[in-house]
């Protein structure tokens, strides 16, 4: 019984020894991880910038028009590419790769390795992003970086999947915790999806509507089987880690974790609904989206179980609130798109911004919420050092989470309308831009606040590195906590 | 679940069978079809020309899928057709020549599968391209002017220049004239006419 309630708890013992441990464990993983926390957050600094930009093209066609790498269909797939190779996969990695040191008890050795795979990474990411906007994309989505750039994307990739999987092998004997299934399966995933794009798409272009099948494949499952596990894998470990309760059901998380594995990977197709494909290719994918409510409900059911009883105490741990919010986020954008697989829903909403605004809810309301979440418990135990000011956490929390709530409201709302407009062969094809105008003015407000809170963040990134402020004794809180013994170091 | 095998091997053994069923399948069934060849037409759907092929880079380097799509959904599922995106559904058949095929996610501006249909007029099409106000009123397609060169008129000017009156006509003496990568990137949407009949496409043929 005792060894079913280890494999509950990410981290049990509070011995001394377990403490200098951990400490030793972190110190390892310092160099590499705030590595990808820096290079991603100034990703992420970049890439909301040329969202904005996007976005105000889209109201202003005019603004910033005269030379051709400033031109909305370059800027657009660089705000992907930024956002998801260079802010999400970076601070994914950085997430990921200190999970698994601490979940398998082994400090990182030869890390100079992962240090260079972090360089290697960021020079391939600059390097796709200029080779976009200077008009060498194929426009295949998800996939627009060059094809002499995503070679030099692999090969650090290569580097840091095999560290992770290393890690594992090298585990201290004991349970693996649920969050070591997921990581595992990512670091194995990612590099599988990678390379049959890279060869199928760009390397070896295979035939007309076969690009399309294998091009969706791989841009849901980078969704679904990359950012969803390492995700998932931070919720694991931070709820229970921060209320030092273990996770309410095991049985549960292995639904979660094998019904997420075999539903998600077939769900690509519902992107091409009514596409140029053999009709099952497409309803095995209606059908995987529809059952994705089953590992959804798990996940939430597990999650709300550990967290039941104890949301007092989203009003004070700050990695708590981030992560919860994107825990919840999760469930809904998940029970959105499996709706917005149902073809005769879809019919109305394929091709508008509705989808827009479910992308965004996803990869900024759930992923980034989560590792906004996980990089506020992680960081002040490799910099040794508390975060200097809990009003910045607070100005942070709450322009990301206002930002995210008004950018899906209006990419929603004007995106529902613009597909009614675009179903109804009455009316012109103008009306359904007219339409949605001034939802997408909306959006750009939206993205404004998002800026402000990643600015916000990054100024508050710099202040915890320089150390600044004075030394604190426990963990910075946003409010005081209603009982004294919630006051851990595990805040 | 602590058997490591276990674990690396239903990974992997889940994740495969996506793999199989959405990457290998589509392959082997789809990624080697032939065009059809017939007495009256030839073969259909026909090659693209040496300019609309490099037509084809200009449309992916500028992003043009990020607000066109080039699929016509059956009747069953949407109204596409009546919209007048084309006079049939889009199968796999009409993309054999285009690598990558641009499906696209997007219609924040018009489906583009059946424009050399819709706009056949190569002037028009230049004009559009370098400013999208002038012929469809509402537009909020930007601007392509980085695609066309204005320069003193010689002689009895060239033959491509565009006619443009207006704020947005070139200074006097001054002639707006398209670059090779207009020429080719409007050879290119000329040729998009998926409007051939194919066995499998059903649906009107012209």
């Amino acid at each position: 019984m005792s060894s079913l309630l280890d494999s509950l708890n990410p981290a049990p013992r509070t011995d001394a020894i377990a403490c200098a441990e951990r400490a030793e464990i972190d110190r390892s993983l310092r160099a590499p991880v705030l590595l990808f926390f820096v290079s991603g957050i100034a990703w992420l600094l970049l890439g909301s910038l040329l969202g904005l930009l996007s976005a105000v093209k889209m109201s202003m066609p005019h603004f910033l028009d005269s030379a051709d790498w400033l031109t909305f269909g370059r800027v657009r797939p660089a705000h992907l590419n930024t956002v998801i190779y260079g802010w999400a996969s970076s601070v994914g990695i950085g997430v990921g790769i200190w999970l698994m040191g601490r979940l398998c008890r082994v400090a990182l050795r030869h890390r100079g390795l992962l240090i260079a795979a972090g360089i290697i990474w960021n020079m391939g990411v600059a390097a796709g992003t200029i080779g976009i906007l200077a008009g060498q994309s194929r426009s295949i989505e998800w996939l627009e970086f060059p094809g002499w750039a995503t070679p030099v994307l692999f090969i650090a990739y290569a580097l840091i999947g095999v560290w992770g999987v290393i890690m594992f092998r090298f585990r201290q004997p004991g349970h693996v915790y649920v969050s070591q299934w997921y990581l595992l399966a990512a670091f194995l995933w990612f590099p599988w999806l990678y390379a049959t794009a890279n060869v199928l798409l760009i390397w070896h272009p295979v035939q007309g509507s076969v690009v399309g099948a294998v091009n969706w494949w791989y841009g849901h499952n980078v969704l679904g089987l990359w950012f969803t596990p390492i995700g998932l894998a931070s919720a694991y470990y931070m709820i229970p880690k921060v209320l030092g309760r273990p996770v309410h059901s095991y049985y549960l998380s292995m639904l979660g974790f094998w019904s997420l594995a075999l539903f998600y990977s077939w769900n690509g197709m519902h992107h091409l609904i009514g596409g140029p494909f053999p009709a099952w290719m497409i309803s095995a994918s209606v059908v995987a989206s529809v059952m994705m409510f089953i590992p959804v409900i798990t996940v939430a059911i597990n999650h709300h179980m550990t967290m039941r009883g104890h949301f007092d105490y989203l009003k004070w741990s700050p990695t708590l609130r981030f992560t919860v919010l994107g825990a919840m986020t999760y469930t809904a954008v998940s029970f959105q798109g499996s709706l917005m697989a149902i073809p005769s829903l879809n019919a109305i909403t394929h091709f508008t911004d509705y989808t827009i605004g479910h992308a965004h809810l996803g990869l900024y309301g759930f992923f980034t919420m989560t590792m906004f979440g996980a990089m506020y418990y992680i960081v002040p135990r490799l910099v040794g050092w508390e975060w200097p000011s809990a009003r910045m956490i607070r100005w942070h929390f709450w322009l990301s989470a206002s930002g995210i709530a008004l950018m899906f409201a209006a990419l929603t709302l004007g995106g529902f309308l613009q597909g009614l407009e675009l179903n109804d062969p009455e009316v012109s094809f103008i009306t359904s831009v007219q339409i949605v105008a001034p939802f997408r003015v909306v959006r750009t407000f939206a993205g404004i606040l998002l800026m402000a809170a990643h600015l916000v963040f990054a100024v508050l990134f710099i202040r915890m590195l320089l150390r600044h402020g004075e030394r604190r004794e426990g963990p910075t809180l946003l409010a005081n906590p209603a009982s004294p013994e919630v006051s851990t170091p595990a805040v | 679940m602590n058997r490591l095998p276990l674990l690396f091997i239903g990974i992997l053994i889940v994740f495969s069978t996506s793999w199989l069923g959405l990457v290998a399948y589509p392959y082997l069934k789809l990624g080697h079809l032939q065009p059809v060849h017939t007495a009256k037409n030839g073969e259909q759907p026909a090659p693209l020309s040496p300019a609309a092929l490099a037509g084809h880079n200009v449309y992916a380097a500028n992003g043009c899928i990020y607000c066109h799509s080039q699929q016509v959904r059956p009747a069953w599922l949407s109204t596409d057709i009546e919209k007048g995106w084309g006079p049939r559904q889009t199968v796999a058949r009409d993309y054999i020549w285009e690598r990558p095929p641009f499906l696209g996610t997007m219609r924040s501006g018009p489906d583009l599968s059946n424009i050399g249909v819709r706009q056949p007029s190569t002037a028009w099409n230049y004009e559009h391209l370098y400013e999208p106000d002038i012929v469809t009123p509402g537009s909020i397609m930007p601007a392509f002017r980085f695609l066309f060169r204005v320069q003193p008129i010689r002689g009895q000017g060239s033959p491509d220049a565009l006619i443009i009156r207006g704020p947005d006509a070139p200074p006097a003496g001054y002639e707006v004239v398209p670059t090779e990568e207009a020429k080719d990137l409007v050879a290119y949407l000329l040729s998009l006419k998926r409007n051939y009949p194919l066995p499998e496409a059903g649906g009107k043929s012209p």
